[in-house]
């Protein structure tokens, strides 16, 4: 509901240009790369910290909400104004303010996305090592909420491994800083606490990062196998061996069939599953870990085994990787991705489990994921439009959910809670569990008014996972962005 | 009855009445600075802590949780100390998968053992880190020290995966998990590190663990300057190599380590110069791999003017880490005065404060022996021959301007280990900053009652 004081005093602190409230110009902030849905009563686009501050006084004086928003490719609707108010769009603060390459680190304003700092820093031998599928498009700053992952992240962590201090506006409008250039900040970890914490503890408007040096050789392997067991029964004996790859995908023979029949990249449309594997390093390194990757493929029944001779090779092997989702979103009026994480041991038993499970509510599912740590992304493909089928579609969603904590996991590897998952967290989580997190988040945002109704069970929806939304969701964001880390569609 | 002797009782009633105890004699090994508790208590599991401090925090007893107290002179003199919460009883492996290279324990379990089971499978936890063998994991983790293998693995925050533990108002909660990749939730674990038994007590921590390397080696080379040892750590950064570790000593360090490893009588025997700056690298890998390593590293050493280097044989490669790994130690046995300053700068800020620390020590006629890691750490030790009124004045005026020059590098700084008559003259974390107030509000989440460990930490948390 729009107060036009609000709004007034909105278009004071970032001028009248950079506030939306008509109806129709909120609409596209309704949406992220999730299925849900939340509307904010005012998008605002501040020029600096300070205009930030300012909206953060704001709130906190008339009590309303604030979401802060980069590209809006979130996978679990941490960006979206579940119970409305102000959305933050950090499109503005887009600068790199410095880039320092002999000690390997960069200062980046919030909205600065992800492949830009990469290619800022491309000449130096350095990047950006989070790479999230969403790279081209989000920004640091939802990275650096979300803890952002990727293909990559297998060797080289996550978002927070990356992320040396931070900049933050509490929501009083204090601003802060934590953590710093140099490593081992003393004190508690707060850098730590706020990466991950999805928009609920404090604004981020400004972000220390490593940069890392580019290896100085990758190979790529692609390893056929006749059936999806030998591929998961590779990915547990990778992983004892002793060699960490730098990335580890696997796709299951449904989906390369789907693949290969709109992009004939020349897969084996009868295999079984596919294993996608990066390995880098000092090029001995790198050149012994591809053999011994090649040998336990073999020696795991694989087919075949490729070895990509250049980049170009390279680029066409992770083609089938980067476009399989795509592939697949066209066969489906709708796809519905999950997000869980299971010990890499249990992968074998795991993936025939949701198979079976899929089958007992008559979905074909496609496994196309993240296999070296065990990261899933089940994709139950659907007509959502038939009510019944849509029951079905979140029953599998809750049940292959419940079986990743059920072998150990968790239920979320890298798109985060939000609103997406907020009530499966008692899953994970016990009462005390959650209490403690709330008393921190209250410790900073004691009025609740950083993104409400997030991570926590108990926000205003309640009942079962939304897919209501998914067939309101925009089809080529709903399909387009749903959920792959690790490609892009083009 | 006493209070004391109730309260004893109460423990007893929780742990057991042979897992607590008064008697001097046995709360001893957890005094602080000269400060004794009232009395101990040995859980053997979560529940029990749970009570032990609903029970302390009732009652305002301030608690200070210790593994084999190995630590407990870090930071700041407890303000209050009532209870020792001693985690030695669990000390059990709860579950280690192998494959899936995670291990779970309980925060007792001693760090030897747990690395020696990881072993058995050629693995390891990056944890090379002071009192190796006698340490727990929970106060490895709590007292936040490093070890020179984060140059190739990270800290613990890198590989820690989740926690959990008891708050200060007995609330038995966890975060994180057991699988290498998660976002379900605060990483309220992070906190956890380093933080000196403030905010609670760990009870159980979920780590990665890593494959031993195909096969390792070792690299040497002297300096007669820092500059010159800089230069090469430089050099390294920026080549396409990733040593496991990759450290410079100076020439107190060596020689202090020299000595240790070596009999007077055979000084040859450590493979370290007697006084020079020493860079030590240890890398892992493949025949190939180590060769390349060998062969660029005496390239670069050659080119940034060192006086010396070799390639240590296996049984000096040894001794020589593990001296590394205890430097800490040894340097606190070697002055009755040892003051260790842990700083942190950017990595091209070092020579900077190694010109910093040496200056201190000639102007307040403290020796100093430094230890510093490539990731940009340094350990800083004063080591004036005697202790007294006079030597603890200069050593809080050094351990000021050094904490001074890191803060105006962008660095940190941490008068890790001290007399205890320093603790109580100079700010062991230099000025306050902007954060500490926020750091007070995670504190209060916890421990309401401000029974754990308190005024032992930052900004006198």
């Amino acid at each position: 509901m729009i107060d036009k004081a609000v709004l007034r005093e909105l278009e004071k602190i970032v001028g009248r240009d950079n506030v939306l409230s008509a109806k129709e110009e909120l609409q596209m902030y309704e949406y992220d790369g999730s299925v849900e849905i939340g509307r904010p009563d005012y998008v605002v686009f501040p020029a600096d910290k300070e205009q930030v501050a300012a909206i953060a006084r704001l709130s906190n004086r008339r009590g309303v909400p604030i979401v802060g928003r980069g590209a809006g490719t979130g996978l679990s609707g941490g960006a979206l104004a579940r119970e409305g108010g102000i959305q933050i769009v950090f499109s503005r603060m887009n600068r790199i303010l410095s880039i320092d390459t002999e000690n390997r680190l960069a200062v980046v304003q919030p909205g600065v996305v992800n492949l830009e700092l990469s290619r800022a820093v491309a000449d130096a031998g350095l990047h950006f090592a989070p790479d999230p599928s969403s790279q081209k498009s989000s920004t640091i700053g939802g990275n650096a909420s979300e803890n952002a992952g990727g293909p990559h992240t297998l060797a080289y962590g996550v978002t927070t491994n990356h992320v040396l201090g931070l900049e933050i506006v509490l929501p009083d409008g204090e601003s802060v800083r934590i953590g710093g250039a140099a490593v081992d900040a003393t004190g508690y970890d707060l850098p730590g606490l706020l990466v991950g914490s999805e928009g609920t503890i404090a604004l981020i408007v400004e972000i220390t990062v490593r940069l890392t040096p580019l290896p100085e050789l990758v190979k790529t392997l692609l390893a056929v196998f006749g059936t999806a067991d030998d591929a998961t029964e590779t990915v547990a004996a990778l992983t004892s061996s002793g060699i960490t790859p730098a990335a580890c995908e696997m796709i299951d023979g449904w989906t390369i069939g789907i693949v290969e029949s709109f992009i004939h990249a020349g897969l084996p449309a009868d295999a079984g599953a596919l294993l996608l594997i990066d390995v880098d390093g000092p090029r001995e390194a790198a050149e012994g870990e591809a053999a011994a990757v090649a040998e336990i493929a073999r020696r795991n029944r694989a087919r075949e085994v490729r070895v990509a001779r250049d980049a170009s090779e390279r680029e066409t092997l992770w083609k089938a990787r980067k476009n399989a989702f795509g592939a697949v979103g066209r066969v489906a009026p709708d796809c519905f991705v999950q997000d869980g994480v299971i010990p890499r041991t249990r992968l074998p038993d795991t993936l025939r489990r949701i198979a079976e499970i899929g089958r007992r509510h008559g979905f074909e599912i496609a496994n196309i994921f993240h296999a070296g740590d065990g990261n899933l992304h089940p994709m139950i493909c659907l007509d959502s439009r038939d009510p019944e089928q849509l029951k079905r579609a979140v029953e599998t969603s809750n049940e292959i959910i419940a079986l990743c904590v059920e072998v150990g996991g968790s239920i979320t590897g890298e798109h985060g809670v939000g609103m997406e998952k907020d009530r499966l967290m008692p899953l994970l989580f016990s009462e005390s569990d959650l209490d403690m997190m709330k008393r921190v988040r209250n410790a900073f945002n004691p009025l609740g008014l950083l993104n409400p109704g997030k991570i926590f069970p108990g926000g205003k929806s309640c009942g079962e996972i939304q897919v209501p939304a998914l067939s309101a969701a925009p089809p080529p964001a709903a399909v387009g962005t749903g959920g792959l880390p690790g490609f892009s569609p083009k | 009855m006493s209070g004391l002797e109730i309260q004893v009782r109460s423990l007893g009633e929780i742990v057991g009445e042979a897992n607590t105890s008064a008697e001097p004699q046995r709360l001893l090994p957890y005094a602080i600075d000269g400060r004794q508790p009232a009395m101990l208590a040995m859980p053997s599991n979560a529940e029990e802590i749970a009570e032990i401090l609903k029970f302390c925090a009732a009652h305002r007893l301030a608690v200070v949780p210790a593994g084999a107290g190995t630590k407990l002179r870090m930071g700041a003199t407890p303000e209050r100390y009532d209870v020792a919460l001693v985690t030695t009883r669990m000390d059990k492996i709860v579950a280690y998968d192998p494959g899936d290279l995670t291990i779970s324990v309980e925060a007792g379990a001693r760090l030897g053992d747990v690395m020696a089971r990881l072993a058995e499978n050629r693995q390891l936890l990056p944890l090379t880190v002071p009192f190796l063998h006698r340490a727990s994991v929970g106060g490895t983790v709590a007292s936040g020290v490093d070890s020179p293998l984060r140059q190739f693995y990270g800290t613990v925050r890198d590989f820690l995966m989740g926690v959990e533990f008891v708050t200060g108002d007995g609330i038995r909660a966890k975060s994180g998990g057991r699988v290498v990749k998660n976002v379900a939730g605060y990483d309220l674990h992070k906190l956890f590190i380093g933080s000196l038994g403030t905010l609670g007590v760990i009870t159980r921590l979920n780590f990665k663990t890593f494959p031993v390397p195909e096969a390792s080696g070792g690299f040497l080379a002297s300096f007669s300057d820092a500059s010159g040892a800089l230069e090469l750590l430089r050099k390294i950064r920026h080549s396409p190599l990733r040593p496991s570790a990759l450290e410079i000593l100076s020439p107190s360090l060596t020689d202090l380590l020299a000595r240790r490893a070596a009999p007077a009588d055979a000084p040859q025997d450590s493979g370290l110069p007697r006084t020079a700056w020493v860079v030590a690298a240890d890398f892992g890998g493949s025949e190939a791999v180590l060769r390349r390593y060998v062969n660029e590293m005496e390239t670069m050493a050659g080119a940034a003017g060192a006086i010396g280097s070799s390639l240590p044989a296996e049984g000096v490669r040894t001794a020589l880490w593990e001296g590394i790994r205890e430097t800490v130690p040894l340097l606190i046995e070697e002055s009755p005065g040892a003051t260790v300053i842990r700083a942190s700068v950017l990595p091209s800020q070092m020579g900077e404060l190694f010109s910093v620390a040496q200056r201190c020590g000639d102007r307040y006629e403290l020796p100093v022996a430094m230890l510093a890691r490539a990731a940009g750490v340094a350990y800083i030790a004063f080591l004036p021959r005697e202790s007294n009124e006079g030597t603890t004045g200069r050593l809080a005026q050094a351990a000021a301007e050094l904490a001074d020059a890191a803060q105006a590098a962008q660095g940190f700084s941490f008068v890790a280990w001290c007399p205890a008559e320093l603790k109580a003259r100079t700010p062991l974390w230099g000025k306050e900053r902007g954060d500490w107030a926020l750091m007070r509000k995670v504190k209060q989440s916890f421990d309401p009652e401000a029974v754990m460990s308190p005024g032992r930490f930052i900004g006198g948390i």
